[in-house]
């Protein structure tokens, strides 16, 4: 078993430079620096078009102290494959290839690419930073993006389709590891990280990121907003390990405890959702009740054990 | 060892002698038998690479450009809409100077789907960057697999060597097999100048600006512009570095002596035919017929199209009276593609050339309709016969409406 990392244990040294291009506020800003702790020094990234572009910044500098392949933006999964293939070409097989793409070149552009990557098994981790929308370009909806959020493209009625569900998608090829993560448990990331580059073929890794300008909130409230997704349990924290399900940390403790935050206090912090009628709310709730009575049910079931 | 065997098999056979490492692939016609070969050759254990059969012609060329990124010779095929698939990958791969070769197995694009042979699709890609090469026969093909590699090494820049589907990929042809160690000889392993490693952290194909920047060291580096200078620059030494790898080539394995273009009869002709690939040596025949009719007309097939030698190509066509461009592509809205370079490499900056040639341009075997000697034989006569007065820029051979 691993135990679990506490800010204490946490590894001092760090691999993104201070003074990176993110936004106040940025999610991916404290989820990239943690995960790279989790990953070390041998490792080769792969980016595609993003706000992690960006981050990273403009030639001939960059905040990042690994080596990274800038890449088109379907292409971010077949590169992962093609620098594994060459590093087992040139027996350099301990160097550890991981991608990390937004939720538009993951859940959209990206898809296709990651399908074929996880079909054939190709040993890499790919992260899908999920800040909802196409924010480098402006918050423009994406795959991703809730049901209801206004974004660049949806200005008038906000979004009408539910976000679809990646790691679903991703378990469904039957990798060894899938997880979903937030920005705002930087411990749990970096546990999930730590365990998924220890498991063979693909391994997906979804976290949720709060973004300021593209979710309409201020910068300071980025880590409240990304734990009242979970703990009103519209996001939750699980492991799909070997095809098992597993809720961890946050999420697992509110199966524990049975109870959810009202939904409501996270879309009212967040002007994206200002158009939200009580109804909608109200109908998400019940989703969000529905999806939940599963795991209580299970808690209690454990509990009588 | 001379073997009898199809063109995709000699361009298969090319890329094992080269060793290429990588070799990432998505089935489409008429390229299909040549990565079927290299899996299978890879299978039986008679060449050590990574074979990965990717879901999409865009992820071939990103497995290759991530593999080459990483310091491995990567090799790729594709044809038609395959390659169009690959258009931004294509665009990628030269502007990171990543020294991969493709072949491409000619044929038509869709709409309407063909699966027969022309050349639009290659030619819809000459202004990627890429260093395009047209072969004629299988021996050109597996020889040319090997120089590929040497020259996109040498100048870090893509190659596509091209040749016709079917005509050439599916036909048996014998040619001669160059032996492993003299291949080894002429193409030394890839030894990259930068690959991506965690001991050397680098951060390739990032955000660059409009404008020049310094480094954190206070050094000036280039700006997007700059960047794509270089990239012309080193295309146009591309011409003197392909003589030079043909030399060499020539060196090892005694065959070439014609890195740019290939001449037939052209010596003392009046009349010079220009065109691409097979249909070269198809126009060889039209010549030694015309020559017998006391017409002194003679066959240019270029060879190393990107970048274009236009000095040598002018060189070779300005003392003739005419040229007649023949093609099996058409830039739409105006005319062959490269009837224009071939135009535009008569009439030069300086306007040195006192006496240009008339030059005529024949668009014909679009989506594989059928070439017949017989109306090539009329249309080379008839601009003979008509020379300036032709009246038209473009015309079509074998057109029924």
């Amino acid at each position: 078993m691993h135990t679990k990392t506490t800010i204490l244990s946490l590894p001092e040294e760090e691999f993104v430079n201070p003074g990176n291009r993110a936004c106040a506020g940025c999610g991916l800003g404290t989820s990239y620096r943690i995960a790279l702790k989790a990953l070390g020094w041998n490792t080769i990234l792969v980016v595609p078009p993003s706000c992690l572009t960006v981050l990273q910044g403009l030639y001939p500098i960059a905040a990042t102290k690994l080596p990274c392949l800038n890449v088109t933006f379907a292409s971010t999964a077949a590169a992962s494959t093609g620098m594994l293939a060459a590093l087992k070409a040139l027996n350099k097989q301990a160097i550890k290839v991981v991608a990390w793409a937004g939720d538009g070149g993951t859940s959209d552009i990206g898809l296709q690419a990651l399908s074929g990557a996880a079909e054939r098994g190709d040993n890499f981790l790919f992260i899908c930073y999920d800040n909802e929308a196409y924010m480098n370009t402006g918050v423009q909806r994406s795959g991703t993006t809730p049901q209801w959020a206004i974004t660049a493209n949806t200005p008038i009625k906000g979004k009408l389709q539910q976000k679809k569900d990646v790691p679903a998608i991703m378990a469904a090829h039957n990798l060894s590891y899938v997880a979903t993560c937030s920005a705002s448990f930087p411990l749990d990331l970096y546990d999930k990280v730590g365990k998924a580059v220890t498991l063979p073929g693909v391994k997906y890794i979804h976290i949720q990121i709060p973004c300021p300008p593209g979710w309409g909130f201020e910068p300071r409230y980025a880590v409240k907003l990304g734990k009242l997704a979970v703990e009103t349990g519209l996001f939750e924290l699980y492991e799909v390990e070997n095809s098992q399900f597993k809720l961890t940390g946050a999420s697992q403790k509110i199966a524990d405890k049975r109870s959810l935050v009202p939904v409501a206090e996270y879309f009212k912090a967040q002007s994206r959702f200002k158009l939200m009628k009580a109804s909608q709310i109200e109908e998400i709730q019940e989703r969000i009740n529905k999806k939940w009575a599963g795991s209580f049910e299970t808690a209690e079931d454990t509990d009588e054990d | 060892m001379h073997i009898i065997e199809s063109g995709n098999v000699a361009a298969a056979l090319g890329v094992k002698l080269s060793r290429a490492q990588v070799i990432a692939a998505y089935p489409i016609t008429p390229q299909t038998p040549l990565t079927e070969k290299l899996s299978e050759i890879i299978e039986m254990g008679e060449m050590d690479a990574q074979y990965v059969p990717v879901e999409s012609e865009h992820s071939a060329l990103a497995v290759c450009i991530a593999a080459s990124s990483t310091g491995a010779r990567a090799f790729t095929a594709t044809s038609a809409n395959g390659l169009l698939y690959m258009h931004e990958q294509i665009h990628w791969a030269a502007g990171a100077r990543l020294p991969l070769v493709m072949c491409v197995v000619n044929r038509g694009v869709g709409s309407p789907w063909t699966i027969w042979n022309d050349h639009q699709d290659s030619i819809s890609q000459r202004d990627t960057g890429w260093i395009q090469i047209y072969v004629n026969d299988h021996q050109q093909i597996i020889d040319g697999v090997i120089k590929a590699f040497k020259l996109a090494e040498e100048v870090m820049i893509p190659v596509m060597l091209c040749y016709d589907g079917y005509i050439l990929s599916h036909t048996y042809m014998p040619f001669e097999i160059p032996n492993q160690e003299q291949v080894d000889a002429f193409l030394p392993p890839y030894k990259p100048e930068y690959a991506l490693d965690p001991m050397s952290p680098a951060n390739l194909n990032t955000v660059t600006l409009p404008d020049v920047r310094l480094d954190t060291r206070g050094r000036l580096a280039h700006g997007y512009m700059e960047i794509r200078y270089l990239l012309q620059e080193d295309m146009i030494k591309t011409i003197e570095v392909m003589n030079g790898v043909d030399k060499h080539y020539m060196e090892h394995f005694g065959r070439g002596g014609c890195p740019l273009y290939e001449t037939y009869q052209c010596e003392d002709a009046r009349f010079i035919a220009v065109s691409l690939g097979s249909l070269s040596y198809h126009l060889r025949e039209v010549i030694d017929r015309l020559r017998n009719e006391g017409i002194k007309a003679g066959i240019m097939s270029v060879h190393l199209y990107r970048p274009f030698p236009a000095e040598a190509i002018a060189e070779g066509l300005a003392s003739a009276e005419g040229v007649i461009v023949f093609e099996k592509a058409l830039s739409y809205g105006y005319q062959g593609a490269l009837c224009s370079d071939v135009r535009s490499a008569l009439y030069p900056a300086n306007g040195s050339r006192k006496k240009s040639p008339f030059v005529h341009n024949y668009i014909l075997g679009l989506g594989g309709r059928e070439i017949k000697t017989s109306d090539l034989y009329e249309a080379f006569k008839d601009s003979c016969r008509k020379g300036p007065s032709a009246g038209k820029d473009l015309m079509w051979i074998g057109l029924k409406i």
